[in-house]
């Protein structure tokens, strides 16, 4: 499945997504202000920057759970105008489209807690993409197994562990079949000792090609997994780059800053950089 | 004692209907109910406006008012409801007032990432509420429901002021042709209570198996 490893160039015509100037408010607060961000098929693009720079609201415009107030997003072929009040049933037709092309995976996990791991998994294809419950069942158990949980798949949320959680949350996310998985800060509220094993499934689904925009601090993750970080502060994306690239060598003094806090309790990384048998995401994977 | 046992048919006929009131409108007002709180937290400022209108007239008028407004207030205009319908009518209207809070609190109970979550898959609207947020509102919800059936069960007896043959009625009946009030309403007390202790007994076990995947 390994076809997709070249990310495209931001502003081809195959790019799943494709947002510019977003703008978005709550009250008086401008948060987004005129963001754009292009990403192509089988791309992992990490974002990260300080709290409340926008970048949850950003990666919530994506799939419209967050109405911006003007801008263009548009994702898997499907292009919503932000801002006109016009043709509301139109859009409403393009939102649902667009969040059935693509997933999410919540901080929180959001797991629906009246419903088992396989429950949750299942629920998307049995109302959503109105699978019969059979072959719902077993697309869950497929998934489950991969996320390594087969084994948990009777049981309730609140018997998971919190990487657990967020594991069958992947699992369900995938069960979308989507085109692109949206992720905010999925390890945030885990554990320490519990963001490895959320990292290695994410690590996983990257290897095998899926689209991924993904909020968090997890340096590593960047550097080994994405193939661009996006760096935002104060409404704008203030800098990008390929990870090995901004991660060494940040040009902005806010990136400068921002790094030395979350590279904080990291070893030091030599100023020259990623040295030439730095191995690729796809060897670091396997 | 022989008095149970002569009137014994009368009164269990009298508590088929009791429960048949209560049961009836329990379900209604639950239906009613649960669209008025829907209604409620709606983005439509008319429906949120009508179910906020609706609510405070329910609740802010005695029961017994509605039941002869319905009974005998309604012929007026030219509608005449029978007796057991007419108890039926107003006791639905009256429970689904108290009943749209209690779902409206389960409602707002849910926490707001299971909505996301269940928009971010595309859900349509309907189904989400269904599938995702009636199972954990209910449960929530499930305590105070269940007092207010049990309050609703007691309600009913208000009926026999429109000539339905229920509990309080037969009893008070039993006991003018007998001049044995005291056997009569403690008879019918008992009745009542027995049947709430089944509806609290059915609560609990509700609640242990809504409570269950929480364990
Ligand atoms: N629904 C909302 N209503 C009002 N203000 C909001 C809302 N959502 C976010 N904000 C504000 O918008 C700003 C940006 O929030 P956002 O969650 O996008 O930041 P973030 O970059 O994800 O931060 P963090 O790293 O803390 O998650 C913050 O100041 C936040 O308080
Ligand atoms: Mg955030």
């Amino acid at each position: 499945m390994n076809t997709t490893d070249q990310p495209g160039t931001p502003g081809r015509t195959d790019s799943p997504i494709h947002i510019s100037g977003l703008h978005k408010r709550f009250g008086a607060l401008e948060v987004l202000k005129g963001v754009d961000l292009t990403v192509a098929r089988g791309e992992v693009v990490v974002v990260m920057g300080p709290s409340g720079s926008g970048k949850t609201t950003l990666i919530r415009c994506m799939n419209l759970l967050e109405e911006p107030d003007a801008g263009t997003v548009a994702v898997c072929g499907c292009s919503v105008e932000c801002g006109d009040r016009a043709r509301r049933r139109e859009r409403a037709r393009q939102v649902r489209e667009i969040r059935h092309r693509t997933a999410m995976v919540f901080q929180q996990f959001n797991l629906f807690p009246h419903l088992t791991a396989l429950g949750n998994v299942a629920e998307g294809p049995l109302s959503v993409r109105r699978m019969p419950r059979a072959d719902a069942e077993a697309l869950a158990r497929r998934l489950l197994d991969r996320v390594g949980l087969a084994d948990k798949a009777a049981e309730y949320p609140a018997r998971l562990s919190g990487g657990q959680k967020q594991r069958v949350a992947i699992a369900r996310a995938l069960a979308m079949e989507p085109e692109v998985v949206l992720f905010d800060e999925p390890t945030s509220a885990l554990d320490p000792e519990l963001h490895a094993e959320v990292l290695q499934v994410m690590r996983e689904l990257a290897r095998d090609g899926m689209t991924m925009v993904v909020v968090t601090h997890e340096v590593e993750f960047a550097r080994e997994v994405s193939d661009r970080v996006v760096f935002m502060d104060g409404g704008v994306v203030l800098e990008e780059g390929p990870p090995r690239e901004f991660l060494s060598r940040p040009a902005h003094p806010r990136a400068q800053a921002f790094l030395r806090l979350v590279a904080h309790d990291l070893p030091e990384q030599g100023a020259d950089g990623d040295g030439p048998d730095k191995p690729t995401r796809w060897e670091q994977a396997s | 004692m022989d008095l149970i046992v002569r009137d014994f048919p009368d009164l269990l006929r009298a508590m088929g209907v009791t429960l048949l009131l209560g049961v009836v409108s329990f379900v209604l007002g639950c239906i009613l109910g649960a669209l008025v709180g829907l209604a409620r937290i709606s983005r439509f400022r008319l429906l949120k406006g009508l179910a906020i209108a609706y609510v405070s007239v329910f609740r802010g008028t005695p029961l017994l008012i509605q039941i002869m407004l319905v009974y005998y207030g309604l012929p007026q205009l030219g509608i005449l409801i029978e007796p057991i319908p007419s108890a039926i009518l107003a006791l639905t209207l009256y429970a689904a007032a108290y009943l749209s809070e209690n779902f409206r609190a389960g409602i707002i109970a849910v926490d707001r990432g299971q909505w996301e979550a269940a928009h971010s898959m595309g859900m349509p609207y309907w189904r989400m509420l269904r599938r995702i947020v009636a199972p954990q509102a209910i449960r929530v919800a499930l305590p105070p429901i269940g007092s207010r059936f049990i309050a609703l069960m007691k309600d009913t007896s208000l009926a026999s002021a429109v000539t339905v043959v229920e509990l309080t009625r037969a009893a008070e009946t039993i006991g003018s042709s007998t001049f044995r009030y005291m056997e009569a309403f403690l008879v019918a007390a008992a009745a009542y209570w027995l049947i709430n202790t089944a509806l609290s007994l059915g609560q609990g076990a509700l609640e242990r198996r809504l409570g269950r995947a929480y364990a």
